[in-house]
């Protein structure tokens, strides 16, 4: 679904990413993990171009997205996205915020919009919210409206950067709880993430990542967190588990 | 003591009568009243439009990288615009660039203080986008729309509503720089006054009310401003 091949991201004389090739499969439920300053938002966020790529190509649905005759606006409807600061628009209702976007591009008429958004607000039980605006939210709240607020767009894969990071840890169980549910209903996900339990039980693949580069990739996540094989994750596990 | 105040009074509708009754010497006033508001207008619209495109090619630039000569141009109007006095660009533009022809000096004022009054509006509304976290361009840019959606469905709403102290500001300064129209010979509310006393040789009174009518507009301009921005500050409500 998603490829990448000989990735590298300079910001300046810095080298955030390092020759980075993978590639993320239709279903997976992809964990990346990684001492802070190592690329793995850099990484995330070149994967829907909010990054731009030094050099290298990154192809999507058969698409090479960093080409300039690649219509980016097209792809990232394809492409949800969730931000660690939430970024729920604030001069907008709940509602609002989640069927801007459909409307705007004419993807839905008002009233499917609507209907959609409301749907996905029931099933997380924000239902009583459609018509108050973010600043009546807590963080938990916030952060589980931007994640349906993606998902009103039909994504084929979720993009996740460091979603509980700016969490009270009360809430960080309930936006965990509907990651794990989407993950239950097949949505290809990648994460960026510090909650080593929800990356065990929930993902089927992790990445490691070091100074700009993966450094281990493992199919097998229970097995990468009882016994990874590179010494700087083994050094990472140590401090964080 | 009754005495002086009745003579006071008597002094006073004396004073009135000559400055605003005889000879219709209201109309001095009323009629510059209209020349006044027909500056001010004219100059906001022209200010908020050329000062909005100004904004939008300096942050344009600031977060793209684009339009580097169309940026070079609009900071040197900056430049000069907020580096001279109004009245001086005034008279340029009425006795040097519109020397020549033959024109409405009410269409100059207009131009000359929309011109003006830009420069400032372009900074008050590029402060506004600047305001903004970039976060919302990314996530509005995340779901699809592209930047001049995002910019016109997600950030400028958000920028309007954090400036409107600052445009109603620009707007109460506008109105009464307007009051040296009286430089190229037009009769504004300001110039009104003025006539008068050159005709009764009277200072206070004629002063005294072209100011209590500037006072009552700019409090007419507060009172729209601050209802606009109840109506934008209802999602702030917790």
């Amino acid at each position: 679904m998603i490829a990448v091949k000989n990735l590298c991201k300079s910001f300046g004389t810095l080298d955030v990413l390092k020759d980075i090739t993978t590639e993320i499969k239709k279903g997976e439920k992809v964990v990346i993990v990684g001492p802070s300053g190592s690329g793995k938002s850099t990484f995330l966020r070149c994967l829907n171009l909010l990054e731009t790529p030094t050099s290298g190509e990154i192809w999507f649905e058969g698409e090479q997205i960093n080409s300039p005759k690649c219509n980016i606006d097209l792809l990232r409807r394809k492409m949800g996205m969730v931000f660690q600061h939430f970024n729920l628009f604030p001069h907008l209702t709940i509602l609002r915020n989640i069927t801007l976007v459909p409307t705007t591009l004419k993807l839905q008429t008002p009233v499917e919009a609507e209907q959609k958004a409301m749907a996905l607000l029931k099933r997380i039980g924000l239902a009583d919210k459609a018509n108050t605006y973010p600043a009546m939210l807590s963080g938990g709240q916030k952060q589980r409206i931007a994640i349906v607020r993606a998902l009103a767009m039909n994504p084929d894969v979720m993009l996740f950067d460091e979603p509980t990071s700016a969490l009270d840890p009360e809430m960080v169980g309930e936006v965990l709880q509907l990651m794990k549910e989407l993950a239950d209903d097949g949505m290809t996900m990648v994460c960026v993430t510090h909650e080593m339990g929800f990356a065990k039980e929930v993902a089927n693949r992790v990445l490691f990542m070091d100074d700009g580069k993966i450094m281990e990739d493992s199919p097998n996540p229970a097995e990468f967190f009882a016994n990874p094989q590179n010494p700087r994750a083994k050094e990472f596990l140590s401090k964080v588990l | 003591m009754q005495d002086f105040l009745i003579n006071q009074w008597n002094n006073f509708t004396n004073s009135f009568y000559r400055n605003f009754i005889e000879d219709s010497r209201w109309t001095y006033l009323t009629s510059g009243l209209i020349n006044t508001l027909l500056i001010t207008l004219g100059a906001l619209v022209v200010g908020v439009v050329l000062g909005f495109a100004i904004a939008m090619i300096r942050t344009t630039h600031d977060r793209t990288g684009k339009l580097g000569f169309l940026n070079a141009i609009a900071k040197l109007y900056l430049t000069v615009i907020r580096g001279t006095p109004v009245v001086v660009q005034l008279m340029i533009i009425y006795f040097g660039i519109f020397a020549s022809v033959q024109i409405n000096a009410v269409l100059v004022a207009i131009i000359a203080f929309g011109l003006n009054s830009a420069a400032y509006v372009a900074e008050i509304f590029r402060s506004g986008i600047m305001s903004i976290d970039p976060g919302q361009m990314e996530a509005g840019r995340s779901l699809g729309l592209n930047y001049s959606q995002t910019t016109w469905k997600i950030i400028m709403p958000q920028a309007l509503k954090n400036v409107l102290p600052a445009l109603g500001n620009e707007m109460i300064t506008l109105l009464k720089e307007t009051s040296v129209a009286g430089y190229i010979g037009l009769r504004d509310l300001t110039k009104g006054g003025d006539l008068i006393r050159s005709r009764t040789f009277a200072a206070f009174m004629p002063l005294l009310a072209v100011a209590a009518v500037y006072l009552i507009l700019v409090l007419g301009l507060q009172y729209l401003v601050g209802k606009m921005e109840r109506r934008l500050g209802k999602s702030d409500r917790r």
